[in-house]
């Protein structure tokens, strides 16, 4: 990735640290010139940029049978674990399929109504009402079974996890890289080991939604507990509190609103693997309603279930964040009646009861009629074929714009792009030459106005640009990368990006790996340019601000897949498609980010730049951004991290590369395959969050402020 | 100020240590170190430890409210810390009631902490899920007492420091003199007889820390707790201390009756602190008065150990002056004109202490 380069700013740092940034620069220009040096051996020697499959190491196979081994010796186990969770599982699926829909409304508008109030409970009814009316009801219930069943026991593990890393130490450290590895390889990648082990059903969703679900507990308990003041604690120990009285009387319920968060985000991560584990089928969910409708082109009744999904994921997210985020001075404590004290739990046993008795004598109250459903997908699907049909031309422009003008060049370069049939001319010799010297100006450009760093930026994109990111020499893309390590964050780092990069070369998937790159840094540049843009405005206008921020909420609630889902529709699969679901994803944290660290901007600093006489402009560009640069910065992670989740995810609609290498180990009930490609994408992940982090603090140590 | 009985030592605390770093206990066991205490912190310094507390030794009497005064840095909350072993002591005794607190076990220690100690925190320390009621009554559930006993208790000293009618409730909606109420009304639930209070009134506002300090002095006149009172505002500790002890790296400067620490200061640290103190606070009646002069009937009588402060409105409106007591007996006039040559002595004293120590500080500059 060319964009994460350091920029400093040479005027006013010591000389020592001036020379220094000259030497690195240097460096860089060594490394330009070394890729430019492959570039013109590879005729020579095609392996400068294919890597050959000879010297590819057996990791698949040598993981295959491992995995065979461990089934064999350990899948008894495994199995009977599974037959043991079968149990509950279908009792609570069985459960709400037999409740009365009418009475599950009731509860669920219930407890959203104690959780936030009448507008939550409101939206609740019309989000169960929708799930009844479009015939949904019972995908709906079993995919909510699941989610009933994975988040308790995700909440109890991470819990204590989460306890234990709090009291030791050293279980900390190991639980926190158990945690990294968990969250950064691809939930489909687990996936496939979790269906050797346990078996095909209902239960793989139910393991892998755990295993995906329990890390943000472990994470916010930690968090919460660290957080409680020593005041606290001490006045605690004065009060006389035994070990186990000071941990359950004062240390969890201090941290209450922390591990309550926690529960919401692993309740959404649990709805999303959930979600995401349908893919496997065998349990007849909302998500394999969508699967299947989007796998025929109908993407009426694709969209229908989309929506649930959507609907699910809002009314579970507000609720339990209602909980979280509740002043617990609304309930009347201590005296009065039973009824006064337990008003909600009156109210629904009552009308549980009144339910029931009715769904006696109007079956319609228990199970909903087929005559009255409403299924909106006919009139969808026409008006989506309209839509295409009546504005083909515009969606087809669009397409091939993109595709030539931009996807194309950044994949396999100008060079191959350009051709009469794209851009309408030949890339003859000379033209060549023309943007050899035009190339070569820009870059001197660049030097006399930014400097050496400004030219290695430049001739880099440049550089990339002609070539195409897959046909980048391998050693060249090795180099500066372990390089810009070695900048930012010492040798050590660099050493273990190197290490990384080179089990994914030797395992052979650096050409998927490259895929990925390519289609992800269009993503993330696009998305992070985009996103700070729209931040910057909403910091600056308070509307735009009210009008982004909900829709923020919902882009990050909503499960990555059904994201998909209107993209498909319109553009149909391909990696254009694949590009702008990522971008929907990954645009919400540099939004975020930047809106918040300009927010964040001392107020002082923004003072002291008033009575100097700035204008709005003045002080935007010269105060205000460059002390939110580093905040922003995080936003480039966080950016980097969304749209890497989500390039798995868009797999499912066509993209070349790791996510559809993980696809395609699962489809195959290949391991190896599978595994290698999930940590491809894991390492990918690793080396791009280490980076900008270290990026972002080296930033901030300049500027003396401290991370938010 | 409260009648002291300096026949009972309630709390005796001696030869405390409190030091941070590697293997601490060491430098106690081997016979190599320094024994002189001030050698021996210098050295633990050099060596890279922190002597957070080093020899602290006091005693504090029954009923009698002991300042500990300092810096930030000094030690003072860590020697706090050491009577209660919220903070482990590294070596010394602390000896509550005749029983030394370091050789208790972990359920003695809880017990003690259960009935016989109160502590107060600079930021309150509350527990913000619980009402007031709760806060106040929660060391009484700890010991599992029942809800009845639980919630009388809790109404007495909800009572006692004027919380009526807020029980129900959260510390969030309370002010910050409130929340400190509070504090000190779950400190005392358990009627404890020491009484550990961590500069209670720093966190708020110079208007309530004063009339907090108050409702402090009212509370203890009816209590007679035996009290260690840490803060770092020389003008509190005035207010309210019977004995002080002044503290700097850990190590004790100079215990004292606040007027011992003005008129005789053992360093010039000390003399400093003292330095910023209203001397009408400081100069009693007995140190400004004339002897000698006639004494009329129409003459407001004081005693000779009452503030100057505290003579000002009666010397308005008695042009004649003030007739100073000493156990019933006539033993002078304070006279404005004494008050002001009075101050006018003590403020010229004053001066050329400060000029010297400033010509001292630039020596050692230089």
């Amino acid at each position: 990735m060319t964009d994460v380069t350091d920029k400093p700013d040479t005027t006013d740092r010591p000389s020592k640290a001036r020379s220094l940034t000259t030497r690195s620069s240097l460096v860089w220009l060594a490394i330009v010139a070394f890729t430019l040096l492959l570039l013109f051996l590879r005729t020579a020697a095609p392996w400068l940029i294919t890597y050959p499959d000879g010297w590819i190491l057996p990791i698949t196979g040598t993981m295959n049978i491992a995995m065979d081994w461990l089934v064999a010796e350990t899948g008894e186990f495994f199995r009977s674990v599974s037959t043991a969770l079968e149990v509950p599982m279908s009792g609570v699926r069985n459960l709400l399929n037999w409740l009365p829909w009418s009475v599950t409304l009731l509860l669920l508008a219930i407890t959203a109504y104690a959780a936030s109030g009448w507008r939550l409970a409101v939206f609740t009814v019309f989000a169960i009402g929708y799930m009844v009316v479009v015939g949904l009801w019972t995908e709906s219930m079993n995919s909510l079974a699941l989610v009933v069943m994975s988040v308790p026991l995700a909440v109890f593990i991470g819990f204590m996890f989460g306890a234990l890393a709090f009291f030791y130490p050293r279980a900390e450290r190991a639980i926190i890289s158990m945690l990294d590895v968990l969250q950064t390889v691809p939930a489909f990648a687990y996936l496939l080991p979790i269906l050797l082990l346990f078996g095909f059903g209902a239960v793989v969703g139910l393991i892998a939604s755990i295993l995906f679900a329990f890390p943000p507990m472990v994470r916010n308990t930690l968090l919460g507990l660290r957080r409680v003041p020593p005041e606290v604690i001490e006045s605690g120990l004065m009060s006389g509190a035994t070990a186990r009285q000071l941990f359950f009387l004062v240390r969890v319920p201090s941290a209450l609103r922390q591990i309550l968060l926690g529960i919401n985000q692993t309740t959404m991560a649990a709805f999303s693997m959930v979600v995401i584990a349908s893919i496997i089928g065998g349990s007849s969910d909302v998500g394999w309603e969508v699967l299947s409708a989007m796998r025929k082109a109908r993407f009426g009744e694709s969209l229908v279930a989309g929506i649930v999904i959507a609907l699910m994921a809002m009314v579970m997210d507000r609720i339990t964040a209602g909980f979280a985020n509740k002043d617990t001075d609304d309930f009347t404590k201590g005296d009065g009646s039973f009824f006064q004290r337990h008003r909600y739990l009156t109210i629904a046993a009552i009308g549980t009861v009144v339910l029931f008795a009715l769904s006696a004598v109007l079956p319609m109250l228990r199970v909903y009629p087929e005559g009255w459903e409403y299924d909106p997908s006919g009139p969808l699907n026409t008006a989506i074929d309209y839509l295409i049909v009546e504005y083909a031309a515009l969606i087809g422009l669009i397409k091939t714009w993109a595709f030539f003008f931009l996807m194309l060049p950044m994949k396999i370069g100008l060079e191959q792009t350009i051709s009469p049939f794209s851009w309408g001319f030949e890339f003859t010799t000379e033209r060549k030459l023309m943007y050899a010297a035009a190339a070569v100006l820009a870059t001197a450009l660049a030097w006399f106005r930014w400097g050496a760093n400004g030219a290695v930026v430049t001739s880099l994109f440049l550089v990339t640009i002609f070539f195409g990111i897959t046909k980048l020499p391998w050693p060249a893309v090795i180099a500066a990368i372990t390089f810009l390590a070695w900048q930012l964050a010492g040798a050590r780092m660099a050493a273990g990006v190197l290490a990384c990069l080179a089990f994914l070369l030797l395992s052979g998937v650096w050409p998927q790996t490259m895929l990925s790159v390519y289609l992800c840094g269009i993503a993330v540049i696009l998305s992070f340019a985009l996103g700070t843009s729209l931040g910057i405005l909403a910091a600056e206008f308070n509307p735009v601000s009210q009008v982004l921020r909900p829709i923020c909420d919902t882009l990050q609630t909503m499960p990555l897949f059904v994201l998909l889902i209107p993209f498909v529709m319109i553009f149909k699969i391909g990696e254009f498609t694949a590009l702008l679901a990522i971008m929907a994803y990954a645009t919400v944290p540099a939004i975020r980010y930047a809106e918040h660290g300009l927010r964040s901007v001392s107020a002082d600093a923004v003072e002291a730049a008033d009575c100097m006489g700035c204008t709005r402009w003045q002080l935007l560009t010269r105060v205000k951004i460059p002390l939110a640069k580093p905040v922003m910065m995080l936003g480039l992670n966080q950016t980097i991290m969304y749209g890497i989740s989500m390039l798995v995810i868009a797999a499912l609609v066509g993209t070349s590369g790791l996510g559809q290498q993980v696809y395609i180990g699962l489809g195959d009930a290949d391991f190896g395959v599978g595994m290698t490609a999930g940590i491809g994408m894991a390492i990918i992940a690793i080396v791009a969050d280490r980076l900008t982090q270290a990026w972002s603090k080296k930033h901030q140590a300049e500027l003396g402020i401290t991370p938010p | 100020m409260t009648v002291t009985d300096s026949t009972r030592v309630k709390l005796s605390c001696r030869n405390v240590w409190k030091v941070y770093g590697d293997n601490p206990t060491s430098w106690f066991t081997s016979k190599d170190n320094p024994a002189n205490p001030a050698d021996l912190a210098e050295r633990i310094r050099t060596c890279g430890s922190i002597p957070a507390a080093a020899d602290v030794s006091f005693d504090v009497n029954v009923g009698e409210i002991f300042v500990i005064m300092g810096l930030s840095g000094s030690g003072k909350s860590t020697v706090v810390r050491c009577l209660s072993r919220l903070v482990e002591p590294t070596h010394g005794e602390v000896i509550l009631d005749g029983e030394n607190l370091l050789e208790k076990n972990r359920k003695q220690l809880i017990d003690i902490r259960r009935h016989k100690m109160g502590m107060v925190f600079q930021s309150f320390g509350l527990l913000p899920h619980l009402t007031v009621a709760e806060n106040i009554a929660f060391p009484l559930r700890l010991q599992g007492l029942s809800k009845t006993e639980q919630r009388e208790r809790a109404a007495r000293v909800i009572e006692l420091v004027g919380l009526e009618g807020r029980e129900s409730s959260f510390p969030r909606q309370l002010s910050g003199g409130q929340q400190q109420r509070v504090g000190i009304a779950r400190s005392l639930a358990v009627e404890p007889e020491l009484w550990l209070l961590d500069e209670p009134f720093s966190a708020l506002d110079p208007l309530i820390r004063r009339q907090m300090q108050d409702e402090f002095l009212r509370i203890q006149s009816a209590l007679k707790k035996s009290i260690v009172f840490i803060t770092h505002d020389f003008l509190e500790a005035l207010r309210i201390a019977d004995r002080m002890m002044i503290m700097r790296d850990g190590m004790v400067v100079q215990i004292g009756t606040p007027a011992e620490l003005i008129v005789n200061p053992a360093d010039d640290y000390v003399a400093e602190f003292t330095s910023d103190v209203p001397l009408v606070r400081v100069l009693l009646a007995g140190d400004v008065m004339q002897t000698g002069h006639t004494v009329s009937d129409d003459m407001p009588r004081v005693a000779s150990t009452t503030t100057v402060e505290a003579i000002l409105p009666e010397l308005a409106t008695h042009e004649g002056g003030v007739a100073v007591s000493d156990g019933g007996n006539i033993v002078g006039v304070v006279t404005p004109g004494s008050v002001i040559s009075a101050l006018a002595r003590e403020a010229a004293s004053r001066e050329s202490q400060s000029a010297e120590l400033a010509s001292r500080g630039i020596a050692a500059q230089s």
